[in-house]
């Protein structure tokens, strides 16, 4: 399956001395490739190609929050900070207005499979409390309408 | 005081190049190129910098360790993992003034012999690795990067290593294991990094706003730089806003700064009308102040004196409103949530405070909760294998220490005191 993004993996190989290093890397991009998650099979062509044990390779998936291990996930991430700062303005708030719109609980997917929530420790923005990640931009500030437009936005789509 | 570290911020056109060049970039490392790496590590001592990641260590004694023998590959990694809750400073650097970084960390390198650097920067960071990434195109393109560093000889490569999602990667043993490849756990120290570090070879890893330091100290002079703020703490620094004020942000102040001035006189005051309760001055690790010790001095000397910690820097504010025992709930849940699993004091003990805090803080908490919170920590502190662990007990104990009759409250009635 990595086939594809050849050229973006030699790229990242040439960053370091030793193969194994780029294993952030690559299982990012494995997870990227596979609609948000990671395969038993993407570890195995991992270490296949770092030359690395694949018990290795999956010990550092699980360790790192970042990394989704075979579950599929929705189309668009969706993680709430809800660490002290947001949560002083408000966080908690924020967390059920949005498994009340998306009709799900924190950790779940959608039906349509468009959105998946979860939340977040400290995601460094915390002068804009409350904040949330979607995929890979950051919405600050939040108000109940804000967040209307949006999951209205990224439900728009396809 | 002229800022230093965050004069583009909220700039959008501050991070290309030709703009940075324009307003006098690079130009601290030419002149740096020109002096003997010695120098430049006692510019550095002199300047009396002293690390912006928390632990306050003087930057150019740092730099001294690393060996001198040429033939030994030597490697500067930056910590861009900014994960410690409160803080976004080192953020505010990279997405606006990335060459200032680049910069600092090509001229620190120079100094210490690297020909490598990496940037580890913190996964959820991706509008920074991008800008970063970008931006170390850009210098390569211009000859600051590469061999033969602007026709001097040096040459030097410099990479972004992203992470993904883990706050221990900030502890710097644990991130040379992340860059290796390895699950992100603490090393045993010694041997220090500035003698077996990266790959086993001799290694610097300093903070974002550390490094975002160097140039200016190169250009305007160590006396300069230490003739801002307290003598054994000088410099500019970054202050990380956020809570109960009206203007929650960044603001860069000369070291020594009073706690008072950053909330009342920067950050806008209180939010509403509710008064201050508590303020963590630098990130969840460091034990609380209250009202009381508004007037302290803002530098690590300072704040080790009242029992806490100047940390990144991170200034949490909390009025009235606040219930101490949820916030000790807040910051031990992370703790748990980030131990890495290798020591059992931390491994197990921090869980075990998460339980009991949520207890309490759900209305379900036992007579004598209290005391066997404080218990676990006694148990805990001084025995686990990095700082991580100690923090989540200091954090704690700074709450029980000045609110310990709201925890009581909690476990005898159920209810929050407010
Ligand atoms: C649990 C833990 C987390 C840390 N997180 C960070 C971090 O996110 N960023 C950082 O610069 N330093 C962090 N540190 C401090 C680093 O270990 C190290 O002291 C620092 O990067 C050295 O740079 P400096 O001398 O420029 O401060 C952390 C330390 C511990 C124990
Ligand atoms: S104190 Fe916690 S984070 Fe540090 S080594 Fe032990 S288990 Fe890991
Ligand atoms: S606490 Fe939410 S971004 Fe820091």
């Amino acid at each position: 399956m990595l086939e594809n993004v050849k050229d973006e993996i030699q790229g990242v190989l040439k960053k370091y001395p030793d193969k194994k290093s780029a294993v952030m890397d690559m299982l990012r991009i494995a997870q990227r490739e596979a609609s948000g998650h990671l395969t038993k099979e993407a570890m195995d062509e991992i270490a296949g190609l770092l030359g690395m044990p694949p018990v290795e390779v999956h010990a550092a998936a699980a360790f790192y929050t970042m990394c989704r291990i075979n579950m599929p996930a929705g189309k668009h991430r969706v993680w709430v900070c809800r660490n002290l700062p947001c949560s002083l303005m408000g966080a908690e708030h924020i967390i059920k207005y949005l498994e009340k719109k998306l009709g799900i609980k924190t950790g779940e997917t959608t039906h349509d499979l468009k959105f998946t929530l979860d939340t977040a420790e400290c995601l460094g923005s915390c002068g804009t409390a409350p904040m949330m990640q979607v995929d890979d931009d950051y919405f600050e500030n939040l108000t109940e309408s804000k967040i209307d437009e949006i999951l209205a936005a990224k439900g728009r789509e396809s | 005081m002229d800022k230093v570290l965050l004069k583009k911020l909220g700039d959008p056109e501050a991070h290309k190049i030709d703009n940075y060049v324009k307003a006098g970039g690079y130009k601290a490392l030419g002149m740096a190129l020109k002096m003997p790496p010695d120098n430049i590590i006692q510019a550095v001592k002199d300047s009396g910098l002293r690390g912006r990641g928390g632990a306050g260590f003087s930057t150019g004694l740092k730099w001294s360790f690393i060996p001198k023998d040429p033939t030994i590959k030597k490697f500067l990694c930056c910590n861009a993992d900014e994960g410690e809750p409160g803080t976004f400073k080192d953020r505010g650097i990279i997405d606006w003034d990335p060459h200032l970084l680049i910069e600092g960390m090509i001229i620190a390198s120079y100094a210490i012999g690297a020909a490598k650097s990496y940037i580890y920067i913190r996964g959820e960071f991706a509008l920074g690795a991008a800008r970063l990434d970008a931006a170390i195109k850009e210098a390569y393109a211009k000859g600051y990067l590469g061999p033969n560093v602007m026709g001097t000889g040096f040459n030097h490569d410099m990479f972004v290593h992203r992470g993904f999602g883990a706050y221990i990667c900030g502890e710097e043993t644990a991130l040379l294991e992340s860059i290796e490849g390895f699950r992100a756990q603490p090393r045993k120290k010694p041997p220090f990094p500035a003698l077996a570090g990266l790959y086993s070879k001799p290694t610097v890893i300093n903070n974002v706003e550390t490094l975002s330091c160097i140039p200016a100290i190169i250009e305007r002079g160590a006396k300069w730089f230490s003739s801002i703020g307290p003598e054994k703490s000088p410099g500019p620094k970054i202050f990380c806003v956020s809570g109960h004020v009206k203007k929650p942000g960044l603001y860069e102040l000369p070291m020594g700064t009073t706690l008072r001035e950053i909330i009342f006189n920067h950050a806008g005051g209180m939010l509403t009308e509710k008064p201050l309760k508590a303020v963590i001055p630098g990130g969840v690790s460091a034990p609380m102040l209250t009202e009381k010790d508004l007037d302290t001095s803002m530098d690590f000397d300072s704040l080790a004196a009242k029992g806490t910690m100047l940390g990144s820097g991170a200034v949490v504010v909390m009025d009235s409103s606040a219930c101490m025992v949820k916030t000790a709930y807040i910051i031990n849940r992370f703790f748990s949530h980030e131990s890495c699993g290798k020591c059992t004091p931390c491994r197990d003990g921090t869980p075990w405070l998460t339980n009991i805090l949520m207890r309490l803080e759900h209305g379900e908490g036992k007579q004598g909760d209290v005391e066997l919170l404080e218990g676990l920590c006694a148990n805990i502190f001084g025995r686990t294998f990095c700082p991580l662990g100690d923090g989540a007990v200091m954090a704690l104990r700074g709450a029980l220490k000045n609110f310990r009759n709201e925890f009581e409250y909690h476990a005898k009635t159920g209810r929050c005191l407010g």
